[in-house]
Formats: C-alpha cells, structure tokens, sequence
C-alpha cells in the first residue's frame, strides 16, 4: 500500500515525457523477457513431459558436467594415457605405448635420497627441493599468518588500514611480484645497490642456491600470507567474546587464555588454512619460474616446473615423462585432499 | 511482383557482400624475433610486396627469441601455428615444413642460391631430399668481440694484434688483466647457449661427432674447454647471472658488453647491428680471430631459415611473399641494413648501411672466420642432431657451476641426456 502511494507520488512530480520514454522500452524488454520464457518453454516441456520431473535434474546439470568433463576430466585421463607412451610425437594416436617404462625412469634410484644416484636426477631434485619449500613456506607462513591475524584482531590504531596493507600483496599478479622482486635482488638490481652505497658488497641473491631458496620463500610467503591471514582472521572473529570473560574471571593469563581458548577453537580454521597452503604449495610455479627460472642451477625448480620443462619447454619434448611426473604428483594432491576432508570431518563431528 | 522485388534486392545483397568478401586481401602472419632492426627492414620489404601484391596482406608477429624456441614448435605441432616463420631450431620443425617446390616458378634459382647443406638441414631425410621448406636469410658465425679502449687504458697489447694464434687460456689472462687493470667489473662471458659453447670446445680439440655419427660428449678436448670456463666462474671473472641466474633458458651477456662492464665477449656475428646502435662509437669495439687449439680455430655455424609452414590454408600465396623475398635485391637490403653476413651465394658486393668503422670491420672479420668453419661444427649444427646435444651441455655445464655435480657426473648426465634425447625421438 505505501509502495503503490509512494508510486502516486513519484508519478505526479515525473508526469508526461519520461513515462513516454519508459513505457515503450519497458513493454519491449518485457516482449523479449516473455519471448526468452517461451522459447525455454518451448524446448523444456517436452523435455519434462518425456524425461519427468526427476529426469530433468540431470538435463540442468548437463552444462557443468560437460565443461567438467571437456577440461577436467578429458584431460586428466588423456595425461594417464600419455603416461604410459613413449617418443616426441604430440598426439595420442602417434604415440607408441611403453608401459610402464617413464614410472620406471622416474623411480630407478640406487639411494632415494641421493638425486646424484636416480636414473632421472632432475625429478628427484625437484621432489626434495619441492619438500624442502613445502616445509618451510607453510611453516612460515601459517605461523606469520596467525600472528599477524591475531594483531590484526586486536584493537590497534588505524586497524582498517593495515588489514588492508596486508591483504594488497594478495591482489597483485604472482608475475609481477616476481618480476618487481627480481629487479630488486638482481646483482646489479636495487638492493644490492644499497648495500653497495652503505659501503657493503652487494649479495649472490639470486645465484647462491641457499640465497635465492630463501628469496622464493620470503617472496612467497609475502605475497600470500594477507589470504591466510583473513582466513584466520574469520577465524578469530568467530570466537564468543564470552569465553575469554570467563577466562579473565578465572584469572588465566594471557598466554592461558590464548593456549586454552583460542588455540582449540581456531584450531577447524588453521587445519583448512594448513591443508589449503600445502595444496597450494606443491603446485608452486607462476612467482617461481619469473623470478628465478628455477635456477640457480635447478636450486629453485620444483616439481610442476619439472613437469614444464620436461613436456614443453626442452628441445626434445618427452610428454610421456612429463605426464607420469604428473601422476605422481597427482597423488601426491589426492593424499593431502583425503586429509583434508578427513579432518574437515573429524572437526564436525567434535 | 512484390515477392520478385524482395527476392531480387536480398540476391542484389548477397551478391555485394560475397563481393567484399572476395576483395578482402588473404592474410598471411609469420613468427618472427629480432636481435636489431631486422623487423623493421622486413616491414619495409614486405610493405612493397603488399603494394604490388594488393591481394595479400603480410602481418607480421614479433616475439620473444626464446617463443621460437619453446612455444613455437609446440603451437606448429598442434596444427596451430602460423604461415611463416623466421626460426634457428630447424629440427624441432622437421615433418611440419611446406614444400613450396609446386608453387614455385623457379626452383633452380632457389637450389643455386644457397649451400647445399643448408637447404638441407630442414629436410627429414631421403623422403624429402629435394624438398624446398624455406631459405637462409642470414648467416652467422659465433666469436669474440672485445673492448679495444679497455685494452688501451690498461696499458695492454690486444694478443690478436701480434699473435697469429692465440689460445682461450691467453685470451682469458689478457682480458683478465685488462679488467684488474681499468677496475672493470668483468673480465670475459659467453651467452647461455651450448652452440656458443661448442665453438671453444671444438676449437681445444672437442670431436663430439664419431665416423659412424655416434654423439660423446666427453672428450680431452671438451673438457679443458668446460675446466677453463668453471674456472671464470670461480675466479669471479664472468658474470655469474649469465649461466647461473637464468634458470633454464638462453641468456645474452651483450649488455654488459655495451655497458662497458666486460672486456671480451663471446657471441656472434647477429650482435654487429646491435652493438653498432647501441655503442656505436662510444668505445672502441671489434670482432677478433676465434681462439686457436688443438682443434684449430673455429666458431659455431649458424642462422637463420624463413620456412613456410604446411598447416597454411594458402600455400600459394606463402610461396609469393617467400619467393619475393629470396630474390636478389631484396635480401641484399635485408643483408645490407641489418649488417648481417649474407647466406646467399650471389648477392655480388655489399654496401652495408653504416657509419659505425666498428661494424664494417666486424663484418670482415667474421667473413673471414667462415672459411675456418671446422667440420664438427657443422655437423653439430646442420646435422640434425643440435636439438638433442646443446641444450644439455648448457644445462649440466651450469649444475657444475652452482656445485651440484661435479664435471665428471655432468659430462656424463649430458651424455645420458643426449642418449635419451635421440632414442625418444626416433620412438
């Protein structure tokens, strides 16, 4: 009633030429609105009358399950295909089968822990460094992440600001972040130039193996770290202010109150956060492979750039290696995705 | 009546639009990279071939030297690519080439203009013997530039100048000299390439090719080229950033050069247009001799080929703009403006279009390095085996210099590497 009232009124101070305009364009969209529904009409009724209501469910979920299949599964079990084929050829049909002859170059080691003694060093190399990044970066990381997320909670000055000067890294393209941080770390790039000016020597950055794995991690961790901080910062937020009043009156300290309050119940939000970073950590490879091209040597090559490097960008193009370094990798994902839904599972139920 | 008026004004449209559409010139694109003004010359041959060829359009893509190398035969394979393209990694096209010989008015022209052996490197085998995929529209020839005002500040004799043969290892303590000397940042570089590596190693007694067209890496001779280049870097005379901080791609030490922070530089022919513009006389720049050894004196051959791709919906046409461009007057301005050594057998005398003293004398020193071309060399390079033996010895050459794996595994992994590089491709 105060609808159609407030409608009179608007209509009294608006009369004549803007209805004139409107009117014809808003009879029209409502012509094609109209035709849109009949045409949908038109072909679904008899899809119902011949599927049934039931049947229909899967008419509407036909588009997805065909862009799914077309880019997701179609390619999945044409890497499994590749996998166990041989030679430079790109297509399926101009490939010979091998078997399981690339699993078997990939795992033909005398010591697994020694790459220098594998059949195909550089996959190995590749694991370990990608171990060796996945251990430190999520460790750095959600540990950066939470401290940052609970400072962030607190009541400090200009709150809003710095929530979003640690989020802003998150927007930029990882290419950028690698190409702006190479300027800087390069030998004759800008910090080196400091260093220089400050009467120092400028640093091997990006040609020290030990220099440039610890580059990509800080890089990385920074680029990153404001999605995980908001992530735990939900987290925190979500906690009844409650429980930590009845922590203070039974006179636990802040340290108590953090251990005994906020560890446990953040504790389903950093097993997400965890698992998200470590999924997100083994593909490590757009910030990377700008920054260092997996150099120097292979110090910073991981196991998607192995998997690149191997199929497309050598001379000879081995795609049957590349795609059962895939697979391994795959399941490598699957095993920490199971867990992730394990634990999911397991913190709904508590 | 109405009806037929309709009918006739609709066919009246039909008619003019198949009209325009018939009048839209055929579009051709070519692949193309650039190390100087190569580009810009093609344009401006290409613009007069559009002009008398008002029913083909050439659009030309440049892009970056490493897309020829990793995204092209990749986009060619897949079906694809483009029409043209200007490409150094013949082999990695083999099997995707346009024979143009149908197309042609006169192949003869085409077989008398260019060497054998290079026309060759693009065919597969004895299938395609005669095949004609594309032409050399350029020539080069891999050696040492140095900095001569270096040499003159620091008070020291450019070893070139009294000496017939000098050795790498005399050429690396003079420009090491040389760089202590004037306080310059380094002393001597090479790009990032195992073509530009196999020059010196051939040169100190390398044999990579057996009778038999077996591939062993490790020879004397290779080795004491790979031992004296792990030693620059562990002199800190060479910039590390070259091999080391360029992950697993091609990287140019050229910059350095032109900057004046580095005393030798080896390269190659390619770099004369560049240093030309980019240095011009700002200091004193020349080519000098390749270094002599136990395995003579001799550089990389090299190149590169504009091939026709047979993907093409218009052969005929890629075969007009490519036979416009091989002709005589048109690659003799291509040579001439981009200071490049010519790969055609009958431009007759160049004028090449530069004031810089420094380019026309480079130019004659690498015309002269071409006689000097061993036999290995151009076997690694038109052989058809360089896609499975450069990018190895690049790549374990650097594992060595970042400490991970000492000469004796590298030199073995880049021999297992070639191995399984020739066996995955004859699979």
């Amino acid at each position: 009633m105060a609808t159609n009232s407030a409608l009179q009124r608007r209509n009294k101070r608006a009369p004549g030429i803007l209805q004139m305009v409107l009117s014809p364009v808003v009879s029209l969209l409502s012509a094609l609105f109209q035709g849109v529904i009949y045409i949908i009409d038109f072909v679904m009724k008899p899809l119902q009358d011949r599927l049934g209501v039931r049947g229909m469910a899967y008419v509407f979920v036909l588009p997805n399950l065909l862009i799914f299949g077309i880019f997701i599964l179609l390619p999945m079990l044409l890497n499994f295909y590749y996998a166990f084929t041989g030679g430079t050829q790109l297509f399926p049909q101009n490939r010979p089968f091998v078997g399981l002859d690339n699993l078997t170059t990939l795992f033909t080691c005398d010591n697994f822990l020694d790459p220098n003694s594998c059949r195909d060093d550089l996959f190995w190399r590749a694991v370990f460094n990608t171990l060796g990044y996945v251990t430190l970066q999520v460790g750095t990381m959600v540990v950066l992440s939470l401290i940052t997320a609970m400072v962030l909670n607190a009541k400090i000055v200009a709150r809003g600001f710095f929530r979003s000067v640690f989020f802003y890294p998150v927007l930029l393209s990882p290419v950028v972040v690698a190409l702006i941080w190479k300027w800087i770390l390069q030998q004759n790039g800008l910090l080196n130039g400091l260093l220089v000016s400050l009467g120092g020597e400028s640093v091997s950055f990006l040609t020290n193996a030990a220099w440039a794995q610890t580059w990509v991690i800080v890089i990385s961790v920074w680029a990153q770290m404001g999605f995980f901080t908001l992530i735990l910062l939900a987290g925190l937020q979500s906690i009844p202010g409650e429980y930590y009043e009845a922590a203070a009156i039974d006179g636990a300290s802040r340290w108590q109150s953090f251990r005994s309050v906020t560890l446990p119940l953040l504790m389903p939000t950093m097993l997400v956060v965890l698992v998200l970073a470590l999924i997100r950590a083994v593909q490590v490879f757009d910030q990377v492979f700008p920054f260092t091209g997996g150099g120097p040597g292979t110090a910073t090559q991981y196991m998607v750039q192995y998997i690149y490097q191997t199929g497309f960008a050598n001379q000879t193009k081995e795609y049957g290696l590349a795609a059962a370094a895939s697979l391994v990798m795959a399941m490598f994902l699957l095993i920490l995705t199971t867990l992730q839904l394990r634990l999911g599972r397991s913190s709904d139920a508590a | 009546m109405k009806r037929f008026v309709v009918f006739f004004a609709l066919a009246l449209m039909l008619v003019g639009v198949l009209a325009v559409h018939a009048q839209d010139p055929v579009e051709l694109r070519i692949t193309w990279y650039d190390d100087g003004n190569e580009g810009t010359v093609l344009r401006d041959i290409l613009d007069r071939f559009e002009a008398e060829n008002p029913d083909i359009r050439v659009v030309v893509d440049t892009v970056a030297y490493n897309t020829i190398l990793e995204q092209l035969p990749l986009q060619v394979e897949a079906g694809e690519g483009p029409d043209m393209a200007r490409v150094t990694n013949f082999d990695a096209f083999k099997g995707f080439y346009l024979d143009l010989r149908s197309y042609l008015e006169d192949t003869d022209y085409w077989e008398a203009s260019f060497a054998p052996a290079v026309l060759a490197a693009l065919r597969s085998g004895e299938d395609d013997a005669d095949a004609l995929y594309g032409f050399p529209n350029q020539f080069t020839v891999t050696g040492p530039y140095i900095n001569r005002t270096l040499f003159e500040q620091a008070g020291i004799d450019v070893p070139s100048d009294s000496m017939d043969a000098v050795t790498w290892e005399e050429w690396t303590d003079a420009a090491k000299q040389v760089a202590e000397a004037t306080g310059t940042q380094y002393a001597i570089a090479m790009d990032r390439s195992g073509h530009r590596f196999a020059g010196p190693a051939f040169s100190e007694g390398a044999i990579l090719f057996a009778d038999d067209g077996s591939v062993t890496i490790d020879t004397p001779g290779f080795r004491t080229m790979a031992e004296l280049f792990v030693q620059w870097h562990t002199e800190g005379i060479t910039p590390a950033e070259v091999w080391i901080g360029s992950g697993g791609s091609y990287a140019a030490a050229a910059d350095y050069f032109i900057n004046g922070q580095l005393v030798m530089y080896m390269a190659g022919s390619w770099q004369i247009g560049r240093f030309a513009n980019d240095i011009g006389d700002a200091f004193d720049w020349e080519a000098v001799p390749n270094p002599s050894g136990p395995g003579g004196s001799t550089g990389m051959p090299g190149g590169t080929m504009m091939v026709a791709f047979a993907e093409t919906e218009h052969p005929a046409e890629v075969a007009r703009v490519m036979d416009y461009l091989v002709q005589v007057d048109n690659l003799k301005e291509f040579t001439e403006r981009t200071l490049f050594i010519p790969a055609h057998l009958g431009l007759g005398e160049l004028n090449f279009q530069t004031d810089v003293v420094a380019a026309q004398n480079a130019l004659n020193v690498f015309a002269a390095e071409v006689p000097k071309l061993s036999d290995q060399a151009y076997e690694l390079q038109f052989g058809g085996k360089a896609f499975a033996i450069n990018n190895p010895i690049r790549d374990r050459l650097t594992q060595v210099l970042t400490g991970e794996l000492s000469l004796e595994d590298a030199l073995a992994r880049a021999q297992q590497d070639v191995d399984d590089a020739l066996a995955a491709a004859s699979q």
